[in-house]
């Protein structure tokens, strides 16, 4: 917590006679134990928001017994993990087993250091904090590889294979969605990248000047290749439970089980919380300058709205297969993006205003948008074509066309 | 007699992360099971990357670990679970040359180290801030003075792309 | 602060590791590791010859560094995939059965 909040803290401290060195280390430890404690706790709403919003779009009520609404579910449902019998495979590796679920927690916890949740609100303002968060994916990226191939399990196995086939494959388009905003800004700090954001109306700050109005299309890029980095559904085909049991996690029970799903959970927040900061304005928002800790609730909305659309998703959409998981991102986000950094670069350097560019840059991104949007309407038409073809007579195959609006099959 | 110096705070960093990292890449080298090598291996790769950070080049250390950890160990461990089976058995075993092979690297070494020692060495150096003026410097340089570094290394990873798709396709219909 | 020759034999030691690996393996993964590691140890010294060099702003050590980095990813991507086209063809990666060319 360096900065405002630990001078402030530190101050405090030292105005009650406190040195002035153990003030400062006094002020980051207790930004340092409000990190790590901030994480569980979150976990357990977050698991609790998902259980609630799936159960609401699947006509059912969801968790309701422990606690008010259900809220303390979780909590029994940890003690009850915590109190299983810790199975391990026969000739599973000891060492590698026991270290990926750790790194797995490692890698996303991490994140928490660099998110900027207010104004001078953040843990460290790192020069390279977007690379950073997406170097801690690539460690994720082992701890999966380590669970699979030491479970001694093959669909563990076959599971981590996939895993990693799409963390590269949507890191690349979502690094290129980064560095289309980084082109823009000229900075990878998250506090700064937060605080460009604002959009100044005759002296007094709306902060609206979110880069998503700017680059719809690289945000758009973003939340699918973050949909993919999260392990959510459409692409939760890691975890298929018809055809690999439970992903690359199969061997593990009780506590270890535990530490990752509590991973899966924190990774999607922590990227709708990336996300927020990259392209909804992190906590920018009315009277943000005036009232500081606006800023706090602000940022906290836009995560939990990023969650929450991402939860919508997980209950609505069907698991795409790995063919068309490495499809869309090789061949349509990647070339896009590509297309769309070097057409923004060379816009950002013609001899036209401010005004202009911005202008030539929406349209650019309405563009990715269009193509983007396209390539999936006609995936979910051929989908809809092929399912149907399953359940007609053979006779008629071929005579098919695609389902009209509010038609039953 | 002489004192001891004592050890400030960065140097006793400095050896506790480098000794982290040759550790690990003994344990790549000596490691009786191949996974455990790539692992080793990915385990070195974070060991050098954090002695980039007290080298103050933070944008090479965060790259160090999204492409060497990210890309370079993980295709390691997936080439190695295609090629299983293929050492029947003992997954990482040495050559015939192995003590020869010892013998010339501690040769080499001690070479290296008694070079190293007999010179006298630059006293450090001026701070630096490390903050995007270096990066968007280095960003600079790479597309002005070493521009023509920089396209024939785009070139080369392009070949390099499109040479390993080619190599490694399976070419029966 | 750290001397300049505590790094230098950091990236010794890991050359010489990555010496004997690249020479005493039968699997040719593992030789790829050991090749690595020397880059590795290669990058290191660049980077601090850089640090303690006079000229910092001219950032040399680091273009270069950037530019072995990319060459590693290359060449792991090559040889990796030479290694699954003769793994595919003569089913094994034992360095020292792969002798077509010795006659």
């Amino acid at each position: 917590m360096r900065g405002y909040w630990a001078d402030l803290l530190s101050g405090w401290l030292a105005g009650l006679g406190v040195p002035e060195g153990i003030a400062l280390a006094l002020a980051y430890v207790v930004g340092g134990t409000v990190l790590l404690i901030f994480a569980p706790v979150l976990a357990l709403l977050l698991i609790w928001i998902t259980r609630k919003v799936i159960s609401r779009i699947q006509d059912r009520i969801g968790p309701n017994r422990v606690g008010p609404y259900g809220l303390l579910q979780t909590v029994a449902d940890a003690l009850k993990l915590l109190s299983k019998e810790d199975i391990m495979p026969a000739k599973a590796d000891w060492t590698t087993y026991n270290l990926s679920p750790i790194l797995s927690v490692f890698s996303v916890l991490m994140i928490v250091v660099v998110v900027p949740f207010g104004p001078g609100l953040i843990g460290v303002d790192l020069n390279v904090g977007v690379l950073y968060v997406v170097a801690l994916g690539s460690v994720g990226i082992m701890a999966a590889i380590m669970a699979g191939w030491a479970s001694n399990n093959k669909y563990a196995l076959v599971a981590g294979f996939r895993v990693v086939a799409q963390l590269i494959s949507y890191e690349v388009p979502m690094v290129l969605a980064i560095v289309a905003v980084v082109l823009w800004t000229g900075t990878m700090r998250f506090g700064e990248l937060a605080a460009r954001q604002s959009l100044e109306i005759f002296g007094f700050n709306l902060g609206l000047g979110w880069f998503g109005f700017l680059m719809p299309g690289a945000l758009l890029v973003f939340f699918i290749a973050a949909l993919a980095e999260a392990e959510q559904t459409p692409f939760d085909l890691l975890e298929a439970e018809s055809e690999l049991i439970a992903g690359f996690h199969i061997e593990y029970s009780g506590m270890k089980f535990a530490m990752f799903f509590l991973a899966q959970f924190l990774n999607s927040w922590f990227l709708g919380a990336i996300l927020a900061t990259l392209f909804l304005g992190g906590w920018q928002g009315p009277f943000v300058d005036q009232v500081p800790i606006l800023g706090v609730v602000y940022f906290f909305l836009k995560a939990f709205g990023v969650y929450l659309v991402l939860q919508w998703i997980k209950g609505t959409y069907p698991r795409i297969r790995i063919d068309q998981m490495t499809h869309l991102a090789w061949k349509v986000l990647v070339p896009l993006m590509v297309l769309l950094i070097t057409v923004q670069a060379i816009i950002q350097k013609l001899p036209v205003g401010a005004p202009a560019q911005y202008v030539l840059i929406f349209l650019a991104n309405v563009a990715v948008v269009a193509v983007v949007v396209q390539a999936l309407g006609n995936y979910y038409r051929r989908e809809e074509v092929r399912s149907k073809r399953a359940f007609e007579p053979r006779g008629l195959v071929g005579s098919m066309v695609p389902a009209e609006k509010g038609v039953m099959y | 007699m002489p004192t001891l110096p004592v050890p400030t705070f960065t140097q006793v960093v400095f050896v506790l992360i480098a000794a982290f990292t040759v550790i690990s890449g003994l344990g790549v080298v000596v490691a009786r099971n191949l996974f455990h090598s790539a692992l080793l291996l990915a385990a070195t790769f974070f060991g050098v990357a954090g002695l980039y950070v007290m080298l103050e080049a933070e944008f090479l250390a965060v790259t160090q670990i999204l492409i060497y950890v990210g890309a370079v160990a993980t295709l390691i461990t997936f080439a190695i679970m295609l090629t299983r089976g293929a050492m029947h058995g003992e997954t990482n075993p040495l050559n015939r040359q192995w003590g020869k092979a010892a013998l010339f690297a501690f040769l080499f070494l001690v070479g290296l180290l008694g070079y190293l020692g007999g010179i006298p060495w630059p006293a450090p150096f001026q701070a630096i801030q490390a903050d995007e003026g270096l990066i968007a410097r280095l960003g600079e340089q790479l597309v002005t003075r070493y521009m023509v570094s920089l396209e024939v290394m785009g070139l080369l990873l392009m070949v390099a792309l499109v040479g390993a798709i080619l190599l490694a396709r399976d070419d029966k219909p | 602060m750290v001397p300049l020759n505590w790094y230098l034999t950091v990236a010794a030691l890991l050359f010489a590791l990555g010496l004997y690996g690249a020479l005493a393996r039968r699997n040719a993964i593992a030789v790829l590791m050991g090749i690595e590691l020397m880059l590795n140890a290669a990058n290191l010294n660049l980077v601090a010859f850089w640090r303690y060099g006079e000229q910092v702003m001219a950032l040399t050590g680091q273009v270069f560094a950037i530019l072995i980095i990319a060459l590693a990813a290359a060449e792991a991507a090559v040889g990796l995939a030479l290694i699954i086209a003769v793994y595919r063809d003569r089913r094994t990666v034992d360095v020292e059965e792969l002798d077509l060319l010795q006659g």
